[in-house]
């Protein structure tokens, strides 16, 4: 059986704070990814939610390598994630690339932008020179673009032609991951719904595979094919999309899904009242005992200030961490 | 705040341990003040005499550590030119700088900050292109060309002045003036700048938006945004209070820490001008913390704790 | 009517956008500083008598809009030797050292701001505290002490000049690098597999090029202030070289007799940095008008 293309195991990634000036204060742990597991197969969308700070952005930069783990593994088609900044890491690069949440960041404003899309194929000297150009607009071509946006600068195109020029980068490898850290946040509206069908189109003509990132539920609903909601460095739920936003079984999600604004929700969702959750998000260096999430939950009870819950598989294969997932189903409020 | 406080001033004492360290080695991995202060051709027994009653004879570190254990109990080394204590000849030196300075940092205070508020208040006006190319003269004219074109002035052909020395009140008028007008230009120029920022901000214009009369907008809002920057350069300003009149001390002949450095400078006297130098980074020191108290007073961002400064 | 007819008033047009371009001042001081690199340049073509010709008899002889004679056209000085030729001499000196010293503030500076971004930590806490100890003690103090002290060697005294400022190239450097590793450019390409030296070179260098460039056009004139204020007090360029500090210092032995003497120099001064200023404010508007 082939290994699958992506393959996180128990991902840490832990940051040394200090609380106070120096040389006053002492020194503390701010866990952003606190034991993260995920698969992916190629082809596949993997969907990451949850509110900012979560970790979701770290968990990217960790899957990629640009940022060292403190604990855990990443396995990239059966192999360990070689260490950053080595050769073997930068030749990795053609296997898994990165989309922005800002395209025009992400673009040095200098340089032509299909001199930017060609540029991977100089830094790993694939093709002859005087191929690459025609790649290039190949590339540019088949994400929507023309020939003629060859030789802008970036402030020269829209925010939707600035992100499919990434894309356009980032796929003239051809890479098999592609991991999107909200891909869309930046962009108008009506520009979103054309990127994302373009990276559905993609998906289907290149067979490739999704890290995204978001914390628009309703886009990540549209696109993957699991999600995975995370909460303060770790996963609280994980399951495919329909299910778990029709019937949340962990707290937190339950909270995040009644707060989607629905004009047109449908009747099998249930009867749906908006959910608030009391109290402040917390600072991730103080993590509360037990579960992190009982401060704001509804449901809490002794149990869980006292145990950590595991990530669970629940017979629908959903997985949840909540001791009480089960009784919860269903359930919106105490 | 406390804390605040309590790190800025940690970093305070180590700045000055640092310019004293430095000071220290720099002046002895130069040269051989025996020489220096005796002269060439001096016989080879007095030199050696001269290095072994100034201690030079040891290893570099234990000169810098007997200076380190001197200096904790206040006793800076002795001048080599005329054999008194460095700090008592610097000190005595104070007063006469600061005649000086002090005037000079009113003039630039009370001549600078409205120049600019007047010429941020009304941009583009002949007043404030006025302003501007006067104060351009602060960073581009060099103080000493300043000075002796004010003496050419009104020494030389005007004679109303007196040009050097100082016998009297009169004397310290043109250094003062010399000093305090490129201040005035460099601030003027600065608290415009912080100004134009501050009023171009959105909240400008919501409080005149609410109803509030210009003048209130300006006083209760504009003005004290715009101070937060300006206190800084004013910092560095009160900071400079000993070291800046060095070149103008030289050009007026005025008796004052200044000349004292060139001198001693040219004479390698060691101990005065690590006595200056450790009273320059003391001033530069205290000056940079009173901004920093003054910061963290008037700007409200500063109070909240677990904030970081800047 | 056709456009054709209004030919007088068609010229303005043109006019105008050229000024608008080029404002008039932009001109005379970019003028002035041509003038100035030609003086540098052929300096001993242009000098119509050695810096140290004596001509007794000619002493403290006045310029030639002063009375005096089309000898010496701005003058001669207390041993006779010729103001003009001194003054063209001390121009190649005076830019000579500014320049250099320009360039290793600039290239040390952004040497380490590009260290202390890349390797953050403590590399960067020390470089920090470098910066902060530099910013805090006024620079003349320190040269004073350092110059003296190891004497008055040329290359010192460049080196010396050169470290004035590099700590403001330092800290836009560090800057704009950091920001540009987090969420910008440098991060994409790193993440595409390019090699530092490839991100530094080709992308971060460029792109911060023009903001270390009106940096110099800062810098450049506090370091010739800086090395004519040293030279004024006779601890910075030495006799028999002469540059424009030591000329002002000289004349001013001879301030009531001679003023000339003291005079030009200055004016040279005050005119070239004055006009970097211009350009330089110029610059930055044309260079990237995102910048104050």
């Amino acid at each position: 059986m082939t290994p699958p293309l992506l393959d996180v195991r128990g991902l840490e990634r832990v940051y040394q704070a200090r609380r106070g000036a120096w040389p006053f204060g002492h020194s503390v742990a701010l866990r952003a990814v606190d034991g993260v597991s995920f698969t992916l197969e190629a082809g596949r969308t993997l969907g990451l939610v949850g509110e900012s700070g979560c970790g979701k952005t770290t968990t990217a930069r960790l899957v990629l390598g640009l940022v060292p783990a403190t604990g855990g593994e990443v396995k990239i088609a059966g192999q360990p994630l070689p260490r950053a900044g080595t050769a073997e890491w930068r030749g990795l690069r053609q296997l898994m690339q990165m989309v922005y949440q800002d395209p025009l960041a992400a673009l040095d404003r200098r340089l032509a932008v299909g001199r930017q899309v060609l540029e991977p194929l100089i830094i790993h000297a694939i093709g002859r020179p005087e191929e690459r150009r025609d790649k290039a607009i190949a590339m540019m071509e088949s994400v929507g673009l023309a020939a003629h946006h060859y030789d802008r600068f970036p402030h020269e195109l829209s925010g939707g032609q600035r992100q499919r020029i990434v894309l356009a980068r980032a796929l003239i490898l051809d890479p098999q991951l592609l991991v999107c850290d909200e891909p869309i946040s930046a962009l108008d509206v009506s520009i979103q719904a054309q990127v994302v069908n373009l990276l559905l189109d993609l998906q289907a003509r290149l067979g490739l595979a999704y890290l995204f990132i978001s914390h628009d539920l309703r886009m990540v609903r549209q696109v993957s094919h699991e999600v995975a909601v995370m909460y303060l460095g770790r996963i609280v739920e994980q399951g495919e999309p329909d299910g778990l936003f029709a019937a949340p079984a962990h707290p937190y999600t339950k909270a995040l899904v009644s707060a989607i604004p629905a004009p047109t929700r449908t009747l099998s969702e249930g009867s749906r009242k908006r959910m608030v959750l009391s109290g402040e998000p917390p600072n991730p260096v103080d993590l509360p005992s037990g579960c992190a999430f009982h401060p704001r939950c509804p449901f809490a009870a002794e149990r869980c200030r006292i145990e950590t819950p595991a990530l669970r598989s629940m017979p629908d294969s959903r997985r949840v961490a909540c001791h009480f997932a089960e009784e919860l189903v269903g359930r919106m409020a105490a | 705040m406390l804390r605040y406080l309590a790190t800025r001033l940690l970093r305070a004492l180590l700045t000055i341990f640092l310019v004293v360290t430095f000071a220290f080695f720099v002046l002895h991995l130069s040269g051989d003040p025996a020489m220096m202060i005796l002269s060439v051709d001096a016989p080879p027994e007095s030199i050696k005499a001269f290095r072994a009653a100034w201690g030079l004879d040891q290893p570099v570190w234990m000169q810098y550590l007997s200076y380190i254990g001197h200096a904790l109990t206040g006793d800076l080394g002795n001048s080599m030119r005329d054999g008194r204590p460095a700090l008592q000849l610097v000190l005595e030196r104070v007063p006469a700088t600061l005649a000086i300075t002090l005037p000079a940092f009113a003039l630039k205070l009370g001549l600078g900050i409205p120049a600019g508020i007047y010429a941020a208040l009304h941009r583009n006006s002949l007043a404030d292109r006025l302003t501007m190319m006067v104060s351009v003269a602060g960073f581009t004219v060099p103080s000493f060309v300043l000075a002796l074109v004010l003496v050419l002035l009104f020494s030389v052909r005007l004679g109303w002045l007196p040009s050097a020395g100082n016998d009297g009140p009169a004397n310290a008028i043109l250094p003062i003036v010399t000093l305090g007008t490129a201040g005035a230009a460099i601030l003027a120029r600065f608290t415009r700048s912080a100004m134009l920022e501050v009023l171009g901000q959105p909240y400008i214009r919501a409080a005149s938006a609410k109803g509030l009369s210009w003048r209130r907008v300006v006083v209760e809002h504009a003005l004290p945004n715009a101070a937060i920057p300006t206190t800084t350069i004013i910092g560095f300003m009160i900071g400079t209070l000993i070291a800046g009149a060095v070149v103008v001390e030289s050009v007026f002949a005025w008796p004052g820490i200044g000349r004292l450095l060139v001198a001693s400078v040219a004479n390698r006297d060691l101990a005065v001008v690590q006595v200056i130098l450790l009273m320059v980074a003391a001033t530069m020191v205290t000056a940079n913390i009173m901004v920093d108290v003054i910061y963290g007073w008037i700007d409200p961002r500063l109070r909240s704790p677990g904030h970081v400064a800047r | 009517m056709s456009l054709a007819s209004r030919a007088p008033g068609a010229e303005p047009g043109r006019l105008r956008r050229f000024l608008e371009a080029w404002p008039p001042l932009t001109l005379a001081a970019l003028a002035w500083l041509a003038a100035m690199l030609v003086v540098a340049f052929a300096a001993d073509f242009l000098a119509p008598y050695s810096i140290t010709a004596l001509d007794l008899r000619a002493r403290l002889g006045p310029p030639v809009f002063m009375g005096g004679g089309w000898a010496h056209p701005l003058g001669s000085d207390e041993l006779g030797r010729d103001v003009l030729s001194r003054l063209i001499m001390s121009i190649r000196l005076s830019l000579l050292i500014a320049f250099f010293g320009t360039i290793i503030a600039a290239t040390v500076g952004t040497a380490m701001g590009f260290v202390a971004a890349h390797f953050r930590g403590k590399v960067e806490a020390a470089i920090l505290v470098l910066i902060d100890f530099q910013a805090s003690m006024p620079f003349l103090i320190i040269a004073l002490a350092v110059l003296a002290f190891f004497g008055n060697n040329m290359i010192l005294f460049v080196i010396l000049m050169g470290l004035n400022s590099w700590e403001r190239y330092a800290r836009i450097t560090r800057g704009l690098t950091i920001s540009a590793n987090e969420q910008g450019y440098a991060n994409a390409v790193r993440q595409l597999g390019a090699s530092n030296l490839r991100i530094y070179g080709l992308h971060l260098l460029p792109n911060i090029a023009s903001t270390l460039i009106v940096s110099m056009t800062i810098t450049f004139p506090e370091t010739i202030l800086l090395e004519s204020g040293l030279s004024f007090l006779g601890l910075g360029v030495q006799p028999p070289l002469s540059s424009l500090g030591n000329m002002v210092g000289y004349g001013r032995e001879y301030l009531t007799r001679a003023p000339w003497i003291m005079l030009c120099p200055s004016a040279v001064i005050v005119l070239s940095t004055l006009s970097i200023s211009i350009v330089g404010d110029w610059l930055r508007d044309r260079l990237d008008p995102t910048l104050r």
